[in-house]
């Protein structure tokens, strides 16, 4: 498992490869990176930066892989958010799940960053030409993170 | 009991605070909200009752029920949207 919280880029290649170094028993490593947009709420944005809560972060998104692993059988979790200052086009966030099938990779990955975005103390301000604005949490986030627990 | 609290986000930026030490007499999240909104101002604008807002002790996401422990780290918070 390896969670990193950074201002620097990630490299999704280097991640994957790092995961599978040296073993031959992961039949399958399903991935998401999420990038900045130029665009929310129909107003262009030209930068956001991301805050974060030292200490909490890490534990929190631990606790959600740890939840992950408790469901599925998985052999490898790498979690990568970044904070700071970021442009449109830059990554802000990697999950890679490695398991033996794709069945449980999928659903893990999906898992993770459903709960990612409703439980690990990450805020956004974008900069519009509008002024600067903190993002509003989503409705349709908080049903994403509720459908684990409905079904 | 002494509270170390921590703001974050915009609520931060709204209180222009990040962090107090708090000598607390009650024993909830709740009782510490409405210690906090009792200053009145922009505190008892953001953590009224319907404002969406989440509390976390040491570290932990909480309902205001929870209980304060001696020397909690507390924090007030939006509610998140990183990823």
């Amino acid at each position: 498992m390896k969670i990193l919280v950074q201002a620097d880029a990630f490299d999704l290649g280097t991640e994957v490869d790092a995961m599978r170094q040296g073993r031959t028993d992961i039949g399958a490593v399903a991935s998401f990176v999420g990038l900045a947009r130029d665009m929310n709420e129909g107003s262009g944005v030209a930068a956001m930066t991301l805050e974060h809560y030292p200490g909490m972060t890490e534990k929190a998104l631990a606790k959600l892989i740890d939840e992950a692993n408790a469901r599925w059988a998985l052999l490898d979790v790498t979690v990568i958010h970044r904070i700071g200052r970021l442009l449109p086009g830059d990554p802000i966030v990697l999950v890679a799940v490695a398991a033996s099938h794709r069945g449980e990779a999928f659903a893990a990955c999906e898992f993770i960053m459903d709960y990612l975005k409703t439980q690990a103390p990450f805020w956004k301000k974008e900069e519009t030409p509008q002024g600067e604005r903190w993002v509003e949490a989503r409705a349709s986030d908080d049903a994403a993170a509720a459908r684990w627990t409905d079904s | 009991m002494t509270l170390r609290v921590l703001y974050f986000a915009r609520l931060r930026e709204r209180f222009g605070l990040a962090e107090e030490s708090l000598a607390f007499a009650g024993a909830t999240a709740a009782d510490l909200v409405a210690a906090l909104q009792a200053r009145g101002g922009v505190w008892a604008e953001e953590l009224a009752a319907g404002r969406a807002f989440r509390v976390a002790v040491n570290q932990d996401i909480v309902a205001l029920d929870a209980a304060l422990p001696d020397h909690a780290e507390v924090a007030i918070f939006p509610p998140v949207t990183g990823g």
